[in-house]
């Protein structure tokens, strides 16, 4: 339905091919999170890989930043109609870390679990094969805390909240385990190109 | 939860920045308090433009959905909102949306509200819930605003606060000197300690809502207060 009176912002063509439907570019980094920001001290970080409750392998920041590290150019879409476009983030492929781990992917599915008891579920095809890492920086500098510092997930195909800040494990579950907003209400997946923004979308 | 033609009813101003638009929708939605909607506007040519605005009615399909926006002076929907929407106009409405930041008199109490300026809107919908089933939860709201002038639904909420059934009103003012029942001062540990100081239970949640700066700010002052971070639920505004 056209609304009344309503004409809209005028976009340039390259970004309107890259906005998926229902987003607008934003120059901030807005920050959206459920709860207070925890402050987690690389002193005392780890990421676990885990295959159900089991700790396959460990890192602590020293280990975690010995890791080979990649950087990624992306643009990444938030579910409250924000994008941000050319994001630089620097980080660990999850390839990487399941090399280092000397895993081979025990199951399709996986939670990726943060420090102040969030969790996300990311199937494992969009984790590898070069799409995901945990990133450590943004922008040349080290991930904040308001943004997920010290590391938070980067999976930028999805909609945002899949990209868990302060993640501190990833792990492997036999089915598809939905996480903290996928229970309340939002899509299982969240692929912004289909506008997968709530459940059943 | 289907996208659907709302009409408005009615709008109002409640403040210099923030406007209310009551809405008659062709199914009315179940919500709790503490949920939002979003809103979409269309051009002509196919051009989109959606936000999510937070319920300040209560639930109950008698009512008209009312949603309190804040005029952003550099967003696409806001300024539409005020500038341009009028009474009779039919504007696109989804939802409800979030399952994390509600609260119901059934969730229990002590429950600690604190809101930043538009920031109050999520707690109208709770409050007056409370209020329109006659609970006895006790909750206490902080509402901070820079200046008298920004303190939406004051008069609403005074009135709720008058009989004295467990609901208690804190207003402080950021940018003008204390005065009639008002504090002056942004809010910090002590603030929150003293807020807290005569609740005779521990409380059960802390809800905080506001611009990120005013939550991110709040919510390291509960916890310098002493109150677990796992009791804290925060909405974050202005995208």
């Amino acid at each position: 339905m056209v609304t009344r009176g309503f004409t809209g912002r005028q976009s340039n063509a390259d970004t309107a091919n890259r906005l998926p439907p229902g987003q607008h570019v934003v120059s901030n980094f807005p920050v959206l999170s459920a709860g207070p920001t925890p402050r987690i001290s690389t002193e005392d970080w780890t990421f676990k890989v885990k295959v159900g409750p089991r700790v396959v392998a460990s890192w602590n920041w020293a280990e975690f930043n010995a890791l080979p590290q990649t950087k990624m150019t992306r643009d990444i879409h938030c579910v409250t109609a924000w994008s941000k476009l050319n994001t630089l983030w620097e980080g660990v492929l999850i390839d990487d870390l399941l090399g280092a781990a000397d895993l081979a992917p025990p199951t399709a599915f996986a939670l990726a679990h943060s420090y102040d008891g969030y969790s996300t579920n990311v199937p494992l095809a969009d984790l590898t094969g070069g799409k995901a890492m945990v990133a450590t920086k943004f922008a040349g500098q080290p991930v904040t805390a308001e943004h997920g510092g010290p590391a938070r997930l980067l999976v930028p195909h999805l909609y945002f909240w899949k990209s868990a800040k302060w993640v501190n494990a990833l792990q492997f579950t036999e089915r598809d385990e939905l996480g903290f907003w996928e229970l309340r209400g939002y899509h299982r997946y969240g692929d912004p190109w289909r506008e997968q923004r709530y459940k059943n979308d | 939860m289907h996208w659907q033609n709302a009409t408005i009813t009615r709008i109002e101003k409640l403040s210099p920045r923030v406007k209310s638009f009551f809405f008659r929708l062709p199914e009315p939605i179940a919500f709790r308090p503490g949920q939002h909607v979003l809103v979409r506007l269309t051009a002509p040519h196919g051009y989109r433009a959606q936000r999510s605005y937070s319920i300040a009615s209560a639930p109950g399909k008698a009512q008209a959905l009312e949603l309190a926006i804040e005029r952003l002076d550099d967003g696409e929907v806001s300024p539409f909102m005020h500038d341009s929407a009028q009474v009779g106009d039919e504007i696109e409405l989804r939802g409800p949306i979030g399952g994390h930041f509600n609260w119901s008199p059934e969730d229990g109490g002590p429950v600690l509200f604190i809101g930043g300026g538009a920031g109050v809107v999520p707690f109208m919908s709770m409050l007056r819930h409370r209020a329109a089933i006659a609970s006895q939860v006790p909750a206490t709201l902080v509402f901070s605003a820079r200046l008298r002038e920004d303190l939406l639904f004051f008069d609403e909420l005074s009135r709720l606060a008058a009989p004295d059934d467990g609901f208690r009103l804190v207003v402080t003012l950021t940018r003008e000197a204390a005065a009639h029942s008002f504090r002056a001062g942004r809010i910090d540990a002590a603030f929150i300690s003293g807020t807290v100081t005569g609740t005779k239970m521990p409380l059960r949640q802390v809800l905080i809502c506001g611009s990120n700066p005013f939550v991110e700010t709040v919510a390291k002052a509960t916890i310098a207060a002493g109150i677990d971070a796992t009791l804290i639920k925060t909405e974050r505004y202005g995208v």
